[in-house]
């Protein structure tokens, strides 16, 4: 029998973290095939020209069309969203990454950047949620 | 023969581009991250490697839509910096070293990592964004570069003992190259961050200076350090500090630390920086023979 250092729940039992899984990753292809899109100028044109029109030339549930226009970033997590896909939206809209993020912690911008200026997070209480370490 | 040197570890923040590229570097906020580097700028114009082997993550630029490789190696004359969504980096077309990659992928895979070989690759921040910092703006980078791109996004990663292995075996493979080459290996990414949920901002200021003294004598802990164990205490995005040890195997068992930067913040991450030197070079080879 093969052993495997822990088993694979415990990627649940992270506080507000959501782990990039090859079945997330599959259920947000054609998100990601959109937001790859708008690696190209011209298709960044296209997009801001025409959001809906734009989106509907992709195979995306109507969720994740919905969150994109919306900009809800924690959504498109949920809806099996990477962040590295998902900033390539951000870019084009001109954020800078730190919004991007921020806007998923409950914070303002403002906010989130003042507590990375003063050293970010803490890791503690937000290891484990079983443990509540 | 061709010998690693010196391996360097660095984040490659996006941001950290961006602030270079548009003349802020010396802005209050980015103007100590910046400092971090003077001494490896000017280290690196007399050391003058003529290759580097630069293990990065692609994020979301070449791969990991279609194709979403553990290992990928760049096997091309050059690599184009990448459009991520607001334009590419206006930095030079990064220059790579056919013969000394193809020796490695086909080492490698002798030696048992099951690469994938990248015949046309575009490189963003993960890899352009080290290269100006230690090579600052210049017309042409002063190196070839061969890009290796190690999965640290979609989850299971690689483990950090397995790219610690794969460091070991490229230390042989290198070696092995007849040509008189001076090669440093780069490991970057990290150190503590996290880019998505409620918990995103999260540093660990003691988790990432206990990595870098591990990275000096304490290699064996660093190894046995898990994929959970990364998000646990370094954040989702943290996990990316499995290519250190890539460098850091690569480099034999001893090393000098010539130099090291840690600084919180760089936007969401904590910065981290370090130059070793291995302390016998080409001893592999010698003990060989």
């Amino acid at each position: 029998m093969r052993t495997r250092p822990y088993p694979l729940s415990e990627l649940d039992d992270i506080p507000g973290t959501t782990v990039f899984t090859a079945r997330r990753s599959r259920e947000a292809y054609h998100l990601h095939k959109f937001c790859m899109s708008l690696m190209d100028a011209g298709n960044r044109a296209a997009f801001k020209d025409h959001e809906r029109a734009y989106l509907d030339k992709f195979r995306m549930s109507e969720e994740q069309k919905r969150a994109v226009q919306d900009r809800d970033f924690s959504k498109l997590i949920d809806l099996g969203g990477n962040i590295y896909f998902l900033v390539k939206l951000s870019n084009t809209d001109g954020w800078s990454t730190q919004r991007a993020v921020g806007s998923m912690t409950g914070m303002t911008a403002d906010e989130y950047a003042a507590m990375m200026r003063a050293g970010g997070r803490s890791p503690e209480g937000q290891r484990s949620i079983r443990e509540g370490n | 023969m061709a010998r690693i040197t010196a391996g360097i570890a660095t984040s490659h923040v996006p941001a950290i581009g961006a602030a270079f590229d548009q003349g802020r570097s010396g802005d209050d906020y980015w103007a100590p991250v910046f400092a971090g580097y003077d001494w490896v700028k000017e280290w690196e114009k007399s050391e003058k490697p003529d290759v580097v082997i630069l293990c990065y993550n692609d994020h979301a630029s070449a791969m990991m839509l279609d194709v979403v490789p553990t290992f990928a190696l760049g096997m091309a004359e050059e690599f184009t910096p990448a459009d991520e969504g607001w334009g590419a980096r206006e930095v030079p077309v990064v220059q790579g070293h056919i013969e000394l990659a193809a020796h490695l992928a086909e080492q490698l895979v002798l030696d048992d990592f099951d690469l994938t070989l990248m015949n046309s690759l575009d490189v963003d921040h993960g890899c352009t964004v080290p290269l100006s910092l230690m090579f600052g703006k210049v017309a042409e980078w002063p190196v070839k570069v061969i890009p290796l791109a190690v999965n640290v996004t979609q989850f299971p990663t690689p483990s950090g003992n397995r790219c610690w292995m794969l460091g070991e075996a490229i230390a042989h493979a290198v070696e092995s190259f007849p040509e008189d080459l001076n090669v440093q290996i780069w490991g970057t990414g990290g150190m503590s961050h996290q880019l998505q949920g409620p918990r995103a901002g999260l540093i660990n200021p003691e988790f990432d200076n206990s990595f870098l003294d591990g990275l000096i004598d304490d290699t064996d802990r660093l190894r046995a350090i898990t994929r959970l164990d990364y998000l646990r205490e370094s954040g989702t995005e943290g996990i990316e500090l499995i290519m250190w040890l890539i460098m850091r195997a690569a480099l034999g068992p001893d090393v000098e630390e010539l130099h090291r930067f840690y600084h919180v913040p760089a936007s969401n991450t904590a910065v981290g920086h370090i130059v070793l030197r291995p302390k016998s070079i080409g001893a592999l080879a010698q003990a060989a023979e």
